[in-house]
């Protein structure tokens, strides 16, 4: 993380001389980003080239060849329907990858403009909006999703919907406060005299400086989706039974946890893979996008 | 006055007024809100060409007045008055670019995302200042205006040290052509070795370009080095208002004496025991009666705990009109002993110990 | 060398070895600095490359005296203090040189050992109150904190003390403040509660981070008398660090001026300011604004402190010094006594020395 070079011009030069002085060292230096990208880029590809690398049909049952173990035709061995285990976990990565990338954005999108405009803005728009907020926020996450899930019905849509109805409340209040902290800078204020529109303003002056802040948390997001969806699955309220997906795989694996553990291991683990790439990948934008964080 | 008047600030009021919390309320029976007054009743103009320090310790409502003068808060009465019109609350584009600001800290007065190049050139375009192709070289003059090369369109602010950067932020001030430049403490936060050179920056944009310039300060030494008049503030009031030498050499206000007396003097031996305030500034919560200087004035009397003097231009010896410009709100102005710490204008350090009649100082 | 440093402070439990507290605590030390860095050299050490930060510092400080370390930003300053503070920010190490407190070398203490002497012995006013101060105990129980661990008050007696200090540094109605949270009191009134509770357990140093850069003039000013007298009347030495020369001027009795991580010049305050023998010395001088010279051209100086980082050979002031020599480019000016010169012979203290080939020459007045 942060060098004691980094620590000195934090601490000791922050009001010091010269151009040039902090080295900004280049992306590809950065650890944790690199080492997210790897981990996420690996997975995507996975996911998109599904059909090509996936060596079975995730959902073709062969009744003859059920709970096998690891063998040259069946890396990870088959589930109780005989369907090949591996096969199922890269389809799977395209479900879940695709709800937990997906369903950060409409939250991230509204939430991030909402709370924008709530910190910019102020008033009574801003008493209204964190009212809601609130409200929202007495809730657990995964409690309302499951709760909207049940009643929107299981499925793809639903999901997008459940998740993008809850946790649009954090960007919100995220964005809000870097908005309110970000309108006393005296570069806004600046801005300000410069005669701009209280448009110019908010889009063009604080927005690049404040919505970082949103996109490191989007990253996190994603982990907290992919864990909603694979809760939802393992629940049964997730996506419907056929197709591959790492929550459902690992609640039909679980019964045979005993005899046949890759079942509800694997796909556990690709959970953990993912969420830990996601992080890296947060944790690396995060030092990316404020490079010059300073207090 | 004979000097044309570019901003004329006319008994500006403001007052915070904070809710007590309901609870709070409850349990004290307390008033449903407290009000702070950040400015009481300011009058004050700014001539054309001229810099002016406005001096006086946190809390005396110098900020705020700048921040009122720009248009960034709105007063809650008073009338502030620009090239003969009256300023509106909602200032057009026009008026605010008529006023600009450079402000304390050049870390935060410049958009850490955005190059000095796209900066300038986003005002010079919004504000029709110059035509398009004429953006760049535009902005070039307005950096080797504040002494920095044309290298520094393409960079960003975190790639400049403190005093460079505060060249950038007047470079941004100066875009749009302001008549009156606010500059809030624009050097306190700079090394001492850079200080002068911003010192010399704001001295030749009076001087060549005529602007008009309100730099609101606390350090004394520098006040005495760049302006022509000084207005010292306490508390959200204008104690007392001269031109710069006269201001200092003969200091009409307990306050501005004891402002004078606690500066860190270079030269050895010219350390001040004269005036030495105890206590600290009232909070504005609370303000004083009578005058409000009074708790920490050395020469206060009974009618200075009942009576609010009013800023007053001097009585003079003889009525001679040609004296310069000089009022205080103190009513002991006429009566109060020569002041004795002074700069000593002949070099010579001044004596502590001599308490009475410098000739020095008179007129 | 001398341990009665050790020998003095109540409580120190660590303190088993033989090198411990032995001697009682009357030895002729009124001579003797009470404290001396020698060759102080802190840095960052990164993978193979060390940037140093601040490079082989010495000065010692007379019991009673008054010493200003004065510089802009990035002079190291503040890090010689934070380093004879023991409170080094991470990363940041002491990569030679001693800092003999009373005889004894603060670096070669344990971390437990250096606590002990931290409060009793050394004490600390921070630049800003406000975060130095705990927010959720009243100031009194924090004066009194130090005393009921270091001298072994009751709390009883040390409320008492505290409150009596309070008194000291002139905070009216002690009493009712001492049960005051931080935030109730004014920038003013916390500086000064920072120095009751600096001066509490009657430390033998004080070691002022710009104590005043948070405060009103006015304030200041009381505030400056304040410190004064106070370490008069407890015989506690001052080293106060300020990029103030005025402040220092009117505070302190010996300076040392430090540029990019060395001192360039240190004798007397009358001395040095009035007879500048360093190019950085007479810049910072002619550079800031005199109150009582109100007609004098600024004159700034050119350039910036170089970075840390890329430190060039030769004098780090060579590049912005308008009497910089081709030996200024090349070699690094040792630190050396002045000699009394035909200008000023008066005013040269024996205890004075300056980094610079050709202070002779500037202090003679032969170059402008």
């Amino acid at each position: 993380m942060s060098s004691p070079t980094f620590l000195l011009v934090g601490f000791q030069a922050r009001r010091r001389a010269k151009a040039r002085s902090r080295s900004l060292k280049p992306w590809y230096r950065n650890t944790p980003l690199v080492a997210g990208m790897i981990v996420v880029g690996l997975l995507i590809l996975l996911a998109i080239f599904a059909p090509l690398i996936a060596p079975y049909d995730p959902i073709a049952q062969d009744l003859g060849a059920t709970l096998q173990g690891p063998s040259a035709a069946h890396w990870l061995g088959t589930d109780k329907f005989g369907r090949d285990v591996l096969s199922r976990l890269i389809w799977g990565a395209q479900v879940d990858l695709r709800v937990g990338f997906l369903a950060v954005l409409i939250p991230f999108v509204f939430g991030s403009i909402l709370g924008a405009f709530a910190g910019y803005f102020g008033g009574w728009f801003d008493a209204i909006v964190m009212r809601i907020v609130d409200v929202f926020f007495a809730f657990p996450f995964l409690v309302m999703v499951i709760v909207l899930v049940f009643i929107l019905g299981s499925g793809e849509t639903s999901i997008y919907l459940a998740i993008a109805a809850v946790s649009w409340v954090s960007y919100v209040k995220i964005v809000r406060g870097e908005v309110i902290s970000a309108k006393e800078q005296d570069y806004v204020v600046g801005a300000r005299l410069g005669g701009m529109s209280n448009a110019r303003v908010l889009f063009r002056h604080i927005g690049p400086n404040v919505f970082s802040q949103a996109i490191i948390y989007a990253m996190s997001d994603i982990v907290m989706n992919i864990m909603g969806i694979v809760t939802l699955g393992y629940l049964g309220l997730g996506i419907a039974p056929p197709t591959a997906e790492w929550g459902s795989m690992i609640l039909e694996g679980q019964e045979f946890i005993t005899t046949h553990w890759l079942q509800a291991t694997v796909p556990g683990l690709m959970v953990v893979i993912t969420s830990l790439g996601v992080s890296w990948l947060g944790d690396g934008l995060s030092d990316l996008l404020s490079p010059e964080r300073r207090k | 006055m004979n000097e044309q008047s570019v901003l004329r600030v006319s008994n500006v009021t403001k007052t915070y007024s904070f809710r007590t919390p309901l609870l709070e309320r409850l349990a004290t029976k307390g008033t449903k809100s407290t009000a702070l007054t950040a400015l009481d009743g300011i009058n004050l103009e700014l001539r054309k060409g001229e810099i002016l320090a406005l001096v006086g310790e946190s809390g005396s409502g110098k900020s705020t007045l700048a921040k009122i003068l720009v248009g960034s808060i709105a007063a809650s009465s008073g009338e502030i008055t620009h090239n003969g019109s009256a300023m509106p609350a909602h200032r057009t584009k026009d008026l605010t670019r008529s006023i600009q600001m450079v402000f304390q800290d050049p870390y935060s007065s410049l958009n850490p995302r955005i190059s000095v190049g796209s900066m300038l050139a986003e005002l010079l375009l919004l504000h029709k200042i110059v035509p398009r192709r004429e953006v760049r070289q535009e902005s070039i003059r307005l950096l080797n205006r504040v002494g920095m090369d044309e290298d520094a369109l393409d960079a960003y602010p975190s790639q400049f040290s403190g005093g460079q950067r505060q060249r950038i932020a007047i470079a941004r001030a100066l875009a749009v052509r302001p008549d009156v430049l606010i500059a809030d403490e624009p050097v306190s936060a700079l090394d001492v070795s850079v200080q002068a050179t911003i010192l010399d920056l704001f001295a030749s944009l009076r001087d060549e370009l005529g602007l008009t310039i309100l730099f609101v300060a606390h350090n004394l030494a520098v006040v005495q080095h760049l302006s022509q008049r000084v207005a010292v503030m306490y508390l959200g009031r204008i104690v007392e208002v001269a031109e710069t030498a006269e201001l200092f050499a003969n200091p009409r206000h307990p306050y501005t004496r004891a402002l004078i007396a606690s500066i860190p003097r270079m030269t050895a031996g010219s350390v001040s025991t004269e005036l030495i305030l105890s206590g600290e500034p009232p909070s504005p919560f609370e303000i004083p009666n009578g005058c409000r200087f009074h708790p920490r004035c050395p020469f206060a009397t009974i009618a200075c705990t009942e009576n609010d003097p009013a800023l007053l231009p001097l009585a003079r010896r003889g009525g001679d009109a040609d004296l310069p410009y000089h009022a205080s709100a103190c009513l002991l102005a006429d009566a109060l002993p020569q002041s004795t710490s002074s700069p000593a204008r002949t070099g010579a350090s001044a004596h502590p110990s001599q308490s009475h009649g410098n000739s020095q100082e008179a007129l | 060398m001398n341990r009665e440093a050790k020998a003095k402070m109540p409580g120190t439990h660590g303190l088993t070895e033989t090198d411990v507290a032995t001697s009682p605590e009357a030895s002729p030390e009124a001579t003797q600095p009470i404290l001396s860095i020698t060759d102080l050299t802190l840095g960052v050490k990164r993978g193979n490359s060390t940037t140093s930060i601040v490079d082989g510092v010495s000065f010692d400080v007379a019991p009673g005296d008054r010493f200003g370390l004065v510089g802009e930003s990035g002079s190291g300053k503040s890090m010689t203090l934070r380093a004879i503070a023991g409170l080094l920010p991470g990363g940041v190490e002491v990569l030679s040189g001693h800092a003999y407190f009373r005889g004894v070398d603060l670096f070669s203490l344990s971390a437990e050992d250096r606590r002990a002497l931290m409060g009793p012995q050394i004490a600390m006013v921070f630049q800003e109150p406000m975060t130095a101060l705990n927010p959720v105990m009243r100031v009194g129980e924090q004066i009194a904190e130090g005393s009921r661990r270091h001298l072994g008050l009751s709390r009883k007696a040390a409320m008492g003390l505290a409150v009596d200090m309070m008194a000291k540094t002139g905070i009216p109605d002690p009493i009712r403040r001492a049960r005051a949270y931080p935030h109730e009191l004014s920038g003013g009134l916390r500086q000064r509660i920072m120095i009751a509770m600096a001066l509490s357990c009657r430390p033998k140093l004080l070691l002022c981070d710009e104590p005043m850069t948070a405060l009103d003039v006015t304030v200041q000013h009381q505030v400056l008398n304040l410190l004064e007298e106070l370490c008069d009347d407890f015989d506690a030495s001052l080293l106060f660090v300020t990029h103030d020369l005025a402040v220092v001027n009117q505070t302190c009795s010996e300076l040392a001026v430090m540029y990019s991580g060395r001192i360039v010049e240190f004798g007397t305050v009358a001395s040095v300011l009035q007879n500048p023998r360093h190019p950085y010395t007479k810049g910072l001088l002619d550079s800031a604004p005199d109150f009582d010279q109100p007609d004098r051209a600024l004159i700034p100086i050119p350039g910036f402190p170089p970075h840390l980082a890329d430190k060039t050979p030769g004098c780090s002031f060579a590049p912005r010094c308008s009497f910089a020599t081709e030996a200024c480019l090349t070699g690094t000016p040792p630190l050396t006594t002045v000699r009394p010169t035909t200008m000023q012979p008066t005013t040269v203290q024996p205890g004075a020395g300056v980094a610079c080939y050709r202070s002779d020459e500037i202090a003679e007045g032969v170059l402008a």
